[in-house]
């Protein structure tokens, strides 16, 4: 009973490590699904019991962290940073920032400092979530 | 009275041997105890060179915890939740990486330079994370 779970778990975790490291790269839902040894319809709704999120979202969001993450550590401009994280078009990476952040890339790159916190860390607090 | 050193530290695992195939068979420590208390199986690795700090293997289970709060912690370490971190160093970064991708060990975060060095991560078979770091001299 239990063990099916853990192996669930681990299988979703896989799936949101990829997300995590191939950001940058056109990954889609099926791709995911692949890597968690399910349909792409179980996924997402095993996915979002295991998380609390779409792997969707979950994606969307790693790749407006990873641009807030360039915009504050870097000179790189927004246009480079918006592929650079994934994002297929500079129109929907600057409506979805917007929406998630709440002001624009170039805002929000002012007046924010460096931090050097070991990635992962980074990574874990600073992604935008509907959870705090 | 001060404290001198940080010498055991532990995380859990699903399973001790699947645990020493990846602690020592990929990640290339060395067994430190690995004993039969009857109660449990105290299993410790260390790196070589650094016996004087050991990382626990310990399996969750009775009678230590009871069956439904070791069922929470197996749920919430293979969802990568429970917080088992380990953080260690290289003189390679890269080299190290390319090492552990060649054996197939799972990575979460890719070599990257930061102000602090050169880091990336991977996963144990569990849901542990493990960060690996060509640190720069601090200061």
């Amino acid at each position: 009973m239990s063990r099916a779970v853990e192996e669930s778990n681990r299988a979703m975790l896989r799936a949101r490590d990829a997300m995590d490291r191939a950001y940058a790269e056109p990954l889609d839902v099926p791709a995911l699904a692949r890597i968690a040894h399910a349909s792409p319809a179980h996924f997402i709704r095993t996915f979002r019991a295991t998380f609390g999120e779409t792997p969707h979202r979950y994606l969307q969001r790693r790749r407006v962290e990873r641009a807030m993450y360039l915009l504050t550590q870097t000179d790189r401009d927004v246009t480079d940073i918006c592929f650079a994280v994934g994002f297929a078009s500079l129109g929907t990476f600057s409506r979805t920032f917007r929406q998630i952040v709440g002001e624009s890339p170039t805002a929000y790159r002012r007046g924010r400092a460096p931090t050097d916190v070991p990635a992962c860390f980074t990574k874990a607090w600073t992604r935008p979530s509907s959870f705090g | 009275m001060t404290m001198n050193a940080i010498s055991r530290s532990q995380i859990y695992v699903l399973d001790q041997d699947e645990a020493l195939d990846f602690y020592v068979g990929k990640l290339g420590m060395e067994v430190n105890t690995d004993a039969d208390l009857g109660f449990m199986r105290w299993l410790t690795v260390n790196l070589p060179g650094d016996p004087e700090r050991e990382i626990l293997l310990e399996k969750p289970g009775p009678p230590a915890l009871d069956p439904a709060t070791a069922e929470q912690v197996r749920e919430l370490l293979t969802k990568g939740a429970l917080g088992g971190y380990l953080f260690m160093t290289t003189d390679d970064a890269q080299k190290t990486y390319e090492d552990l991708v060649a054996k197939g060990v799972e990575v979460t975060d890719e070599p990257t330079e930061r102000p602090y060095g050169i880091d990336f991560g991977i996963r144990d078979p569990f849901g542990n994370k493990i960060r690996i770091g060509q640190m720069f001299p601090r200061g």
